[in-house]
């Protein structure tokens, strides 16, 4: 079971998308797990013949096995590269699957209600079934998809419809939320810096690019925020790493988590990997389809797990300066106000002029503001040439 | 495009994009962002789908004239008009 962000500490196994024999490859992606994040999809890292499944349902902390991949040949290799147990975890249940160990009960876990995990309550919704009247079959007696499908009424298969992995509950989104902000302002001591830029030379190259573009290939001025904050990371690479027990560690390349806000409530930041190295319609491309993957249902474990750092933008609608949180363990997030027409200076001249505010905040065990302005700096700049972006 | 094919069609996107939301319930003047909580990227992505379902191009100018769903008619009226008139 990946780990999927510093605010995941286990999720319940949905789907597999392969059978027990089937031979996969590096970057399949093989399983479906809820978690409080939504429906995650589950890529492997490992080729070889996959077997041994953890069944459908069961609650799987990160670092569990959920299956196993054989070569062929020499021993079998875990799905997952198992972690320690931390010495609280309890000892497993006697209904518990024989290859993980359960995850601790949740402080918040309803007693007497009927445990139903949320594909199946979405599920048991779309059938019009009342699950809470269902027997369950999963861990601690919950009712799992597999029980609500058992449930249905028979049908014809549908042709080739999607399966509904989709949404996510807003509940679970907000105390996974919770859990990482409260320990980032817990251990991290954030300083922050603001910057109001120019934006005049970055949306007339805007307008002139747009207007050669068919609709769907337009760029809206958030690809051009984000590929500048890439490039500026470059430049001032302190700023994009993790940092664990005190101890810095640089990004092995700029993944940016992409801060994506849930209709409903919530929020996840998947990583756009190398986001330097795009360029700018890719980049667009790839922000695209991250917020329907993120809306819909479909995010991969590994963007939730690799971001190096985060960047958001509050967008049209937002207001005019940002002052955020860092994702632990990352040590930097930078973020972008709307864009408002105010007036500015210009060859000594008071001019109206589109400028956007960009925050940092910055973990100060890692570095000191000096770093932080220069990377507020750098951006200004970029954006000051959007030609070269 | 007649007016009510395309209060279908605008209905039919914005449920797409807000699925939470009743686009019915709007009322004719309202700001679709306000009203529905759309942000830039769905905004955008409304945008394409008009596109893509009725194959007029937009420019980005003529955006500001589909903020409303009475905006969005009356733009897709004359832009099936006036390329009615090119291709006749």
């Amino acid at each position: 079971m990946p780990a999927l962000g510093a605010d995941m500490e286990s999720g319940t196994l949905a789907e597999w998308l392969v059978k027990p024999g089937d031979r996969v490859k590096r970057g399949d992606v093989v399983a479906v797990v809820e978690t409080q994040k939504g429906a995650i999809e589950v890529e492997i890292f490992e080729e070889g013949v996959i077997s041994e499944f953890v069944p459908v349902g069961t609650e799987v902390p990160v670092g569990s096995v959920l299956a196993y991949v054989g070569g062929g040949a020499g021993p079998r290799a875990a799905a997952a590269p198992p972690i320690p147990k931390p010495p609280t975890i309890p000892p497993p249940k006697p209904s518990a699957p024989p290859l993980i160990t359960a995850a601790p009960p949740s402080a918040a876990a309803p007693s007497a209600a009927v445990k139903i995990t949320p594909v199946a309550r979405r599920r048991a919704a779309e059938l019009g079934i009342d699950a809470t009247a269902l027997k369950g079959t999963g861990v601690d007696g919950s009712v799992t998809l597999a029980d609500v499908e058992a449930a249905a009424p028979a049908a014809p298969p549908a042709p080739a419809a999607p399966k509904p992995r989709a949404g996510f509950d807003p509940a679970e989104m907000r105390k996974a939320i919770a859990a990482a902000m409260v320990r980032a302002k817990r251990e991290i001591p954030h300083y922050y810096l603001s910057h109001t830029i120019d934006l005049g030379a970055a949306l007339a190259w805007l307008e002139h690019f747009n207007a050669a573009q068919a609709v769907p290939q337009r760029l809206l001025p958030a690809a051009l925020l984000l590929k500048a904050s890439a490039l500026a990371l470059r430049e001032v690479p302190q700023l994009n790493g993790t940092c664990t027990d005190g101890v810095f560690r640089q990004g092995d390349g700029i993944h940016a988590g992409w801060a994506i806000s849930l209709r409903g409530g919530g929020l996840v930041a998947p990583a756009i990997r190398d986001a330097d190295q795009r360029p700018l319609a890719d980049l667009m491309a790839a922000m695209r389809d991250l917020v329907q993957r993120a809306r819909s249902g479909g995010l991969r474990a590994s963007e939730l797990s690799s971001p190096t750092v985060t960047v958001t933008s509050l967008g049209e609608r937002g207001a005019e300066s940002v002052t955020a949180i860092i994702y632990p363990p990352q040590v930097a997030i930078i973020g972008f106000g709307t864009i408002l027409t105010r007036p500015w200076v210009v060859d000594g001249a008071v001019v109206a002029r589109p400028v956007v505010t960009v925050s940092l905040a910055a973990d100060h065990r890692v570095t000191d503001g000096h770093i932080g302005a220069r990377l507020l700096s750098t951006i200004e700049h970029l954006l000051q040439e959007p030609a070269t972006l | 495009m007649t007016e009510t094919d395309s209060k279908i069609l605008i209905f039919e996107i914005l449920s797409d994009l807000a699925p939470e939301a009743d686009p019915a319930t709007l009322a004719g003047d309202a700001d679709l962002r306000e009203e529905l909580d759309l942000d830039s990227m769905d905004f955008m992505n409304f945008v394409v789908a008009l596109h893509e379902r009725t194959g007029i191009d937009i420019p980005e100018a003529d955006y500001g004239e589909l903020r409303t769903r009475d905006g969005a008619v009356a733009y897709l009226a004359r832009a099936t008009q006036s390329a009615g008139e090119r291709h006749g």
